[in-house]
């Protein structure tokens, strides 16, 4: 198979990028409905990283963060991790119930397995709308742990094609409080699912 | 003066003494250390696949557990030291999310740890420390000075051994 992920200027990536940029626009209308506020979306960034850089997008492999986990079933297979750091992870459970005070008790983890499920649940259905492929995402896996051990997961799935993690940085802003939510998509293909994902696009590896 | 060198992922760094290595937040990755008493020859490599055989990018090889022993033991023979002498400490290899119907890549963890394991064995190097498995991160540090790998978790705590 010829995954190849290294040059910036490959179909594939550009073709990765564009379905990661409709995903994320559907998850934050998501995120807008569910709350029922206004909700700006800044434009997603979506860049190729070393194995290195990812964790210091979210204050280094020590940071402790709420990475939210799901696996892709159907047509295709694969998974999907919705990354937060702490302060995005309280604003965004505050959004949806605002609280007295911010701790990772049960009540967050469940609002935050809840909200990510819709997110990524939104996210991958314009992903099935795109490619007429019938997916859906498995129940949420939820950890709370250091940024270098959270992504390693998505590093790793990466790491059997490429040197580099695609990312796509997601910031959503809830206008009337200006709480800002900034959170990292990762999906991430299994191997032998990224030629049909790609060849439902019309794109031929 | 020792210095704290950094190891980061699919990495590979070899020191004598008094440096000591370290890497950063392990998840299902596995932090391999190697050292020979003897010269205090130190060497950690952090690895994040078993093995090379079956990739087509595999030009790093630091990346995968086979190459990365491999390059450690040239690496650190052209220090001084000596394969017959080295004794290695292993941590990582955690499953960060568990889901109740498992697949072999979830496992990837547990298969990075096993394939370490066994090419040590083939190697003839003991192992002396095997903190591997759980469904959480960790940071090491590994001494140049005694051998001693500092385990730190977020939230289970600190160790030595």
């Amino acid at each position: 198979m010829g995954i190849q992920f290294d040059s910036m200027n490959n179909i594939v990536l550009d073709v990765l990028r564009e379905i990661g940029n409709i995903g994320a626009g559907n998850a934050a209308t998501s995120l807008a409905k569910m709350i029922d506020k206004k909700v700006d979306m800044k434009v997603p960034v979506v860049k190729l990283l070393d194995f290195d850089q990812v964790p210091d997008l979210l204050g280094g492999p020590e940071q402790v963060v709420c990475g939210i986990f799901f696996k892709i079933e159907g047509d295709m297979t694969g998974s999907i991790m919705f990354v937060l750091d702490q302060t995005s992870a309280f604003n965004l459970v505050d959004l949806l119930m605002p609280r007295e005070n911010a701790e990772f008790d049960e009540f967050t983890v469940s609002a935050l397995k809840e909200i990510g499920n819709i997110l990524a649940g939104s996210y991958i259905a314009s992903l099935s709308g795109l490619t007429n492929l019938k997916i859906k995402i498995s129940i949420p896996a939820l950890a709370i742990d250091m940024a270098g051990a959270i992504l390693s997961v998505p590093a790793i799935h990466f790491g059997q094609v490429s040197d580099n993690v695609l990312i796509i940085q997601n910031e959503f802003i809830e206008v009337l409080e200006a709480k800002s939510v900034d959170g990292y998509f990762f999906l991430i293909p299994d191997l032998d699912s990224y030629e049909i994902l790609l060849g439902s696009l019309g794109v031929t590896l | 003066m020792s210095t704290m060198i950094k190891v980061g992922m699919a990495d590979l760094k070899v020191v004598s003494y008094p440096d000591a290595l370290t890497t950063l937040g392990l998840g299902s990755c596995v932090g391999i250390c190697l050292y020979d008493a003897t010269t205090r020859v130190t060497g950690m490599a952090h690895i994040m696949l078993p093995s090379s055989k079956a990739i087509r990018k595999n030009e790093n090889v630091a990346k995968f557990a086979d190459t990365a022993i491999d390059e450690l033991i040239v690496q650190m023979e052209k220090l001084g030291a000596k394969k017959s002498r080295f004794t290695a400490k292993i941590a990582g290899g955690a499953q960060m999310f568990s889901f109740s119907s498992q697949n072999e890549s979830m496992k990837i963890g547990e298969r990075n740890a096993e394939a370490v394991r066994d090419i040590l064995k083939q190697y003839g190097i003991p192992i002396k420390a095997d903190d591997t498995g759980g469904n959480f991160g960790r940071t090491i540090e590994f001494f140049s000075e005694n051998g001693k790998l500092l385990i730190k978790t977020a939230g289970k705590g600190i160790k030595e051994v």
